[in-house]
């Protein structure tokens, strides 16, 4: 206790000292400041050459060729197909997410106190895994077996997408009221149907919920996985990025956007909808 | 009494998932779904060639090395990238957050202010809607390979993220105190230090430390339209059908991303 520092009014307390050895927050924005400065001061950034002139017109130059973008029939066909098959892509890469993470959901869980879920810890392992790695780095892996196409492109975000799916199936199934499945078990009812007809009809709303919030996040990812040459509009707008067409650029960016703007206002208006 | 030995409503059951089935074919058809080529024999060579590789990893000195190098060039890409997107956000959401408007304080707010609102908005929404990597594919074109277009590419996208999340929490709390402040005559930077920030700091600081977790993840997969770090080595090493090497990295990859997690679920927990 230090007696020099009181405060007049006693029943009051002083302000705690700005520095005090023993305050973890005091510790911690240090550290956090030397993160940034370690950050900037280690990478070699070329803020001279992005503050020039020279980059400053190189970028108008850039944006300008955007313009006009190309809309002429058989392109604008074209763009409609990739974005057809990037809602394909996210869809179909969904529904797979959906079954093979209810699949692995079931030995994630632990449903009743007696389980000893043997297989709880490996499973989630395996779904964290499949959750770590990016959507965008699945699909490089899966184009040395799958080839060039939406095929990669769907298998990627399956992946990436059971493993959220999967942990939060899990999460579900382990917080479902117990009592349906205690009926059925006192009576002798093997684990499967128990889970069948008490569990998974009282968890379906919740799982619904999370398949189409991520099916929404996945017509976003999609969009853009084409890069690595996946399949869809990020495909087309590699390719032609890679080839100095601009203008043809400018039209799949827009497209990409209106997909995502679209997709966003609808599931805003959606969520309106169901939560008034 | 027992229980019925079939499913009662089995044949209902069984036509909806027939249903199903033939209303998504034509999904199978668009996605080009064919399984099976995984397996046939022109791709099972190279997939087996280069998954056999995996085994064993890649541990030489030199590998692991510039793997250290590139993965803390993976996470100051991200640091740096969400310094420079609070750069964009903070002033974004002071100008643009409703809560310290004086003239909504008698009503209506008045047109002027409320235009330039409505439009930062707005530019927040177009900055967070294009997504990171196509900030990136042309910020590659601009400055050239390496961090400088990653930088950017998370400072726009996740600017505008975090000015229109920091605009929907000060919104969303309890606005007695900062209209308190306003009405007996306080600067609005006055209002926002002593009573906006205060009520909120914790739930900002915890989505910006969840922004960093994600910064970190999508600084990985800018690497592979060459802005540095993990993810273009990631990529180099793909195409060269290096398994050993692939594997090392996808392993420190996982392990980046669930320390990212924890560390940032544990400052949350901190904060809450």
């Amino acid at each position: 206790m230090n007696h020099k520092r009181q405060a007049a009014n006693v029943p009051y307390k002083l302000p705690p000292p700005l520095f005090d050895a023993r305050c973890k927050a005091c510790w911690f924005a240090v550290g956090l400041l030397l993160l940034v400065l370690a950050s900037f001061w280690s990478l070699d950034l070329q803020w001279r050459a992005f503050l020039s002139m020279e980059a400053a017109a190189s970028m108008a130059r850039f944006v300008g060729e955007f313009f006009p973008p190309d809309l002429s029939g058989p392109f604008v066909r074209k763009v409609l197909a990739g974005a057809a098959e990037t809602l394909a892509m996210s869809a179909l890469g969904t529904l797979l997410a959906a079954g093979a993470g209810l699949l692995l959901a079931l030995p994630a869980s632990r449903t009743h106190a007696g389980d000893r879920a043997w297989a709880r810890a490996p499973t989630r392992l395996l779904l964290n895994a499949l959750r770590a790695v990016p959507e965008l780095v699945w699909a490089a892996l899966l184009l040395i077996s799958a080839g060039l196409g939406p095929l990669a492109g769907t298998l990627a975000l399956a992946l990436h997408t059971t493993g959220v799916l999967g942990r939060l199936f899990a999460e579900a199934v382990e917080n479902a009221p117990p009592g349906p499945g205690f009926a059925l078990r006192a009576q002798g009812v093997a684990a499967g149907r128990v889970f069948l007809y008490a569990t998974l009809p009282q968890v379906l709303p919740q799982l619904m919920s999370y398949t189409l919030y991520r099916w929404e996040n996945n017509i976003r990812a999609a969009a853009i996985l084409g890069v690595v040459g996946a399949g869809g509009l990020g495909q087309l707008l590699a390719f032609h990025m890679g080839l100095f067409q601009m203008g043809k650029t400018a039209t799949v960016l827009a497209a990409m956007l209106l997909l995502v703007a679209l997709v966003d206002a609808l599931s805003y208006a959606a969520r309106r909808v169901m939560t008034r | 009494m027992s229980a019925p030995e079939r499913d009662p409503a089995w044949l209902g059951r069984v036509f909806w998932a027939g249903a199903a089935l033939a209303l998504l074919w034509p999904l199978f058809v668009a996605t080009e779904f064919r399984p099976w080529v995984l397996f046939d024999v022109q791709s099972r060579g190279p997939t087996m060639a280069f998954l056999s590789a995996f085994l064993p990893p890649a541990v030489g000195a030199d590998f692991l090395l510039m793997v250290a190098r590139e993965t803390w060039r993976t996470v100051a890409i991200a640091t740096v990238g969400i310094t420079l997107a609070l750069v964009i956000a903070i002033p974004a959401t002071l100008m643009s957050t409703r809560a310290l408007s004086i003239s909504a304080l008698s009503g209506r707010m008045a047109p002027l202010p409320a235009l330039l609102r409505h439009l930062l908005r707005w530019t927040l929404i177009v900055l967070r809607s294009i997504p990171e990597l196509v900030w990136a594919l042309i910020f590659v074109r601009v400055v050239g390979l390496g961090p400088t277009a990653g930088v950017l590419a998370i400072a726009l996208t996740y600017g505008g993220m975090l000015g229109k999340v920091y605009g929907e929490i000060l919104e969303s709390g309890e606005e007695h105190a900062t209209h308190t402040l306003l009405a007996n005559g306080s600067g609005r930077l006055q209002a926002f230090c002593y009573a906006l920030l205060p009520q909120n700091a914790a739930e900002l600081t915890s989505y910006t430390v969840y922004r960093w977790e994600c910064a970190i993840r999508s600084s990985v997969v800018l690497g592979f339209v060459g802005a540095g770090g993990l993810g273009q080595q990631l990529d180099n090493s793909t195409k060269m059908f290096a398994g050993g090497e692939v594997a090392t990295m996808l392993l420190v990859f996982i392990a980046l991303v669930a320390l990212a997690d924890r560390t940032s679920a544990w400052l949350r927990r901190g904060l809450a």
